[in-house]
């Protein structure tokens, strides 16, 4: 069988070097955090102190960077006394791979620390909340109009300059002035991913849409499709595959919104859980909660792409490389198409 | 193509049988389906107005097969995109039924080059298509695209997506969407251009099977001088620069046609007379193909003929 270069340009990489290079781009910053964590002469700056000696200050479990132990065992040797001893450790804002998985199923059940505060999954909760309300607000008003701005230059000329203004305008900059209008709870966090997606939004969505073949649009006039038609019936069906990516990507950008939304007005969602428990310096679970957000975040795009495979099936009529795959582990074999191509016969002309 | 004239004593291209004439004169006594008046096209170039097109007057009449060729850049796509109403003429007007027409409609459907079949659409939606723009309710729209698609032979690909079909097939589809439409004329822009040689010759028969059998007038772009002559009653020939009609010629090879027929003496005379309007006997000096530059790169001894 001809082997392909592990670096060749442009080609389609095997089933399995697929799955294999995707798994090791996991592994391999796995493995990195492995090595600094559990291989003491790496890094491991500070010292984590055992016996405190007779060094008053010292107290078991205490964080010292090395310099300082070692003046302290200095001059308590040069005093004569009991000596302190401790472990090489690494500094408190990088938890152990082992601490922070421990801390993805102990988050969940640690009950908070205030009566009142949420527990992890309420917290979530509320941030999902948050997200949901703010992408379909934006997406409501920011899709028609991007569609209407893709398809008559008028409304583009209209609407896209002014757009293009606000859209260099921080969203976290009308945090002060979303708390005025909106008051303090959920209202201005939804506000501000609204203010951060939906001009982005306009924008690329009217880009996707003015990127339709021209010659639909003609073939559409000539069988006559009026105005609105050639919108509804050729233009937004023609860009749907693209619309549905565009909005894939814009829900990522939402996420990265959420986190300074959270701040405004009173502190909510997963941000709050993540600063409270960066205030009790247990840096595991804060760790464990961004994990959890890139969780929540990578599934949520790999089903929406599968979902967008299977719906849009016309522009995809090849099998998918998943279930390619899945069919190559078990029989070893390509998938056929999904949708059975009939062999086409001449008739003879009567 | 010089030797084969010496050969064989070719009769007049304006010769025809008995039979043909007669044809033309029926032909001629139907009703003009559409009238080209004096249309003319002006683009605005970099150093000022350039004419793409002037003076195009022509007359097509019901149920006549009417090809337009030129030589590149004689503005013949640019003609047939004004018809269909995609481009607008500068001057000239345009009657069709005798009713000055503007924009595009579906009383002028098109065939494009590039198929633009609608690729979420199956064959049927894409047939269905503009049945459903004039109103037309789902259920009685699918029965007539049914009737369509059988006619051009693609009942079994009724619940096919284009991506799916090859070039002939896409190109069926797309004749069958643009006839169901019910058009008073079907504009025709190079359709089987992006065919292989034997894909296009079968197409070539598909059309004129359909075209005997369907009430429609055809409006057909193309540059193969022998698609013309096995097509068309008449070929309307352009100059360019700027694009003017050269002649209007009645094609003498007797119908039916066939693709037998591209040897008798009538096709080679019709094809004579089209290579010298189209090619004319260029003098040395603008020689079309022009002797490159090249200097021997092998070895001597080394040839390949």
């Amino acid at each position: 069988m001809h082997k392909q270069s592990w670096l060749a340009v442009r080609k389609d990489l095997t089933p399995r070097r697929h799955s294999v290079l995707g798994l090791i781009a996991f592994l391999l910053p796995l493995a990195v955090w492995c090595l600094i964590s559990y291989v003491p002469f790496i890094w491991h700056p500070m010292i984590k102190v055992d016996v405190p000696g007779d060094v008053t200050w010292f107290k078991s479990g205490l964080l010292i960077p090395r310099e300082d132990f070692a003046k302290e065992v200095t001059r308590v040797q040069t005093a004569g006394g009991n000596l302190p001893t401790g472990t090489r450790a690494n500094p408190i804002f990088l938890p152990a791979p082992h601490a922070v998985g421990r801390a993805l199923y102990t988050a969940f059940t640690t009950k908070p620390v205030l009566r009142g505060d949420l527990w992890l999954h309420e917290s979530l909760w509320m941030s999902i909340t948050t997200i949901f309300w703010g992408f379909f607000l934006s997406s409501v008003i920011g899709v028609p109009l991007g569609i209407l701005c893709g398809a008559h230059p008028a409304v583009a000329r209209l609407t896209e300059p002014f757009v293009d203004f606000i859209r260099y305008m921080p969203a976290p900059a009308f945090g002060a002035l979303m708390v005025a209008v909106f008051g303090i709870h959920l209202e201005p966090k939804i506000a501000i991913i609204v203010i951060g997606t939906f001009f982005q939004q306009v924008l690329v969505v009217s880009n996707t849409v003015r990127k339709t073949d021209l010659g639909l649009i003609e073939a559409a006039q000539t069988l006559g499709a009026k105005r609105r038609q050639l919108v509804w019936r050729v233009i937004v069906p023609a860009s749907m595959p693209d619309l549905f990516n565009d909005l894939r990507i814009l829900l990522g950008w939402a996420w990265t919104y959420l986190i300074v939304a959270e701040v405004v007005g009173v502190s909510s969602g997963i941000t709050f859980f993540i600063n409270q428990q960066a205030k009790y310096r247990n840096f595991d679970n804060v760790y464990a909660a961004i994990v959890i957000i890139g969780i929540i975040g990578l599934l949520t795009d790999q089903v929406l792409a599968f979902v967008g495979v299977r719906v849009f099936a016309w522009k995809n009529p090849r099998p998918s490389r998943m279930r390619n795959y899945l069919i190559r582990l078990i029989t070893d074999q390509y998938a056929t198409p999904l949708i059975k191509i009939p062999q086409y016969k001449p008739t003879v002309a009567k | 193509m010089s030797t084969l004239n010496d050969t064989f004593a070719l009769p007049d291209y304006r010769t025809q049988s008995p039979a043909v004439t007669e044809r033309f004169r029926k032909l001629k006594e139907r009703p003009v389906v559409l009238e080209v008046q004096k249309l003319g096209r002006e683009f605005m170039g970099e150093s000022g107005p350039v004419t793409a097109l002037r003076d195009v007057s022509f007359q097509v009449h019901r149920r006549e097969f009417l090809c337009v060729i030129g030589p590149s850049g004689c503005g013949k796509s640019t003609l047939i995109r004004m018809v269909a109403g995609l481009d607008y003429p500068t001057s000239g007007r345009m009657l069709l039924d005798g009713k000055e027409v503007h924009g595009p409609g579906p009383d002028r459907g098109m065939v494009f080059q590039g198929y633009t079949l609608f690729p979420w659409l199956t064959v049927t939606d894409n047939v269905m298509f503009g049945l459903q723009m004039q109103g037309m309710d789902r259920n009685q729209a699918q029965s007539e695209a049914r009737q369509w698609i059988e006619l051009v032979g693609l009942s079994r690909f009724e619940k096919t997506y284009p991506a799916q079909l090859s070039g002939g097939m896409k190109q069926r589809t797309a004749i069958a969407r643009a006839l169901a439409a019910n058009p008073r004329i079907l504009l025709m822009d190079e359709p089987f251009g992006a065919l292989d040689a034997q894909t296009r010759a079968q197409m070539q028969t598909h059309l004129l099977e359909i075209w005997r059998n369907v009430d429609v007038t055809i409006l057909f772009i193309t540059h193969d001088l022998d698609e013309a002559i096995l097509l068309a009653d008449r070929i309307l020939v352009l100059k360019a620069n700027p694009g003017e009609v050269q002649e209007i010629i009645e094609v003498p090879v007797p119908r039916p046609r066939s693709l037998g027929q591209i040897n008798s003496p009538e096709f080679l005379a019709m094809r004579r007379r089209l290579d010298e309007l189209i090619h004319p006997k260029a003098d040395a000096h603008s020689s079309e193909v022009e002797k490159l530059p090249i200097i021997r790169l092998t070895q001597v001894g080394d040839d390949v003929e």
